[in-house]
């Protein structure tokens, strides 16, 4: 297998990563903005995490901000495995900082509240799983589709 | 073409995202109904009397389903009595029991409420409860712990004990339980103030307020 397609399929696994993670984030982003996370009704530790002050930045949804993060790691990802060389520019750099949220997520989970919601660990697994791609991304530059 | 094909592939994922996002919205919105005029605390068919605290005739009452091992509703009813203070006369508050089934000691807690009621001490009760939800929450002799707050508010422990097991108490909070599923229920608390449901995104100290406000202002105008 050369290097260029062993990038190939690591952009295609990432966006398929990616979509499982988009999926996720829409779903908690749904929940939040029905108030379905500020009452009990579903998992008691899922309440006690996304009707959490943490689960908000400036009264929106951190989810929303997942929705966003999943979506450019996706796109990124696409254009990536479409052979779009500035995509991987942008493709690293993103999942760097979700990798970062996530790790703080999972403190304030751990430590500050004690609950664990299970969609936000799912959330933090796929992350986890990108990161572990763009490690695992050969160095060198993409062959440029333009 | 195979130039474009990540744009499409692009486009058309942010489109699926909206949309299903979108669907899930309106499925999982809570539809929960008005109380009716025939249900409502004036009308007769309502055969038990409810728990009311404050102004029997104040212009805005403010009903709730409550579960007594939900936290929100442990962090509201705290609010509840910021509330009361601040509207007096003006404010009443009704409390109705909506056990979850996820909560395993909220339906014996419901009935420890209802079996204080029978003495005349729904309220204090409901205050004790909330006020050590985290304690009777989590430990492995519940009952105990009930019997040991019907002692601290000063209840007749024998009857408090053989009403927790009545056929009264339990037919009470099943009553409660039943008109709520009829309103659409799903989540605690959920509130109605004037008998219109409050939204679960003002479900919150501004948006609480809010509502009582404009449900007062309603009521000078009529």
């Amino acid at each position: 297998m050369t290097v260029s397609r062993f990038r190939t399929i690591i952009y295609v696994v990432a966006a398929i990563v990616s979509l499982a993670g988009l999926a996720d984030a829409t779903y908690l982003s749904v929940q939040a903005l029905t108030g379905e996370t500020l009452g009990c009704g579903g998992s008691p530790d899922c309440f006690r995490v996304l009707g959490s002050s943490y689960a908000r930045i400036g009264g929106i949804p951190v989810a929303l901000f997942g929705v966003l993060a999943y979506f450019s790691a996706f796109t990124f990802a696409t254009f990536a495995a479409f052979g779009y060389g500035r995509a991987r520019t942008f493709l690293i750099p993103t999942i760097g900082a979700m990798f970062l949220g996530t790790l703080w997520l999972l403190y304030v989970q751990a430590f500050l509240l004690h609950a664990y919601c299970r969609y936000c660990l799912f959330s933090a697994a796929t992350t986890f799983l990108l990161a572990g791609l763009v490690i695992a991304l050969p160095p060198g530059r993409d062959r440029s589709a333009s | 073409m195979k130039r474009y094909l990540p744009f499409v592939i692009v486009t058309l994922v942010a489109l699926a995202t909206i949309g299903s996002g979108a669907m899930l919205y309106r499925a999982k919105r809570p539809h929960v109904s008005a109380i009716p005029e025939d249900k409502t605390l004036s009308a007769k068919s309502d055969a038990q009397s409810p728990h009311i605290r404050g102004n029997p005739d104040a212009p805005v009452t403010l009903e709730e389903y409550g579960d007594f091992q939900c936290p929100p509703c442990g962090m509201f009813a705290t609010f509840l009595g910021q509330l009361e203070k601040e509207y007096d006369s003006r404010l009443r508050v009704v409390f109705r029991n909506f056990p979850l089934k996820v909560h395993e000691h909220a339906r014996e807690a419901a009935l420890a409420a209802e079996a204080a009621g029978l003495q005349g001490r729904f309220w204090e009760m409901h205050d004790v409860l909330y006020r050590e939800q985290e304690t009777w929450s989590k430990a492995p002799n519940t009952r105990e712990l009930f019997e040991s707050y019907a002692g601290t508010i000063g209840l007749d422990l024998d009857k408090f004990k053989k009403d927790m097991d009545s056929e009264q108490a339990s037919a009470r909070v099943e009553a409660d339980r039943q008109r709520g599923d009829a309103l659409g229920i799903q989540t605690t608390p959920t509130m109605f103030i004037n008998n219109q449901p409050v939204d679960p995104k003002d479900r919150n100290p501004d948006g609480i307020r809010a509502e009582i406000n404009a449900a007062l202002q309603k009521k000078s105008q009529t």
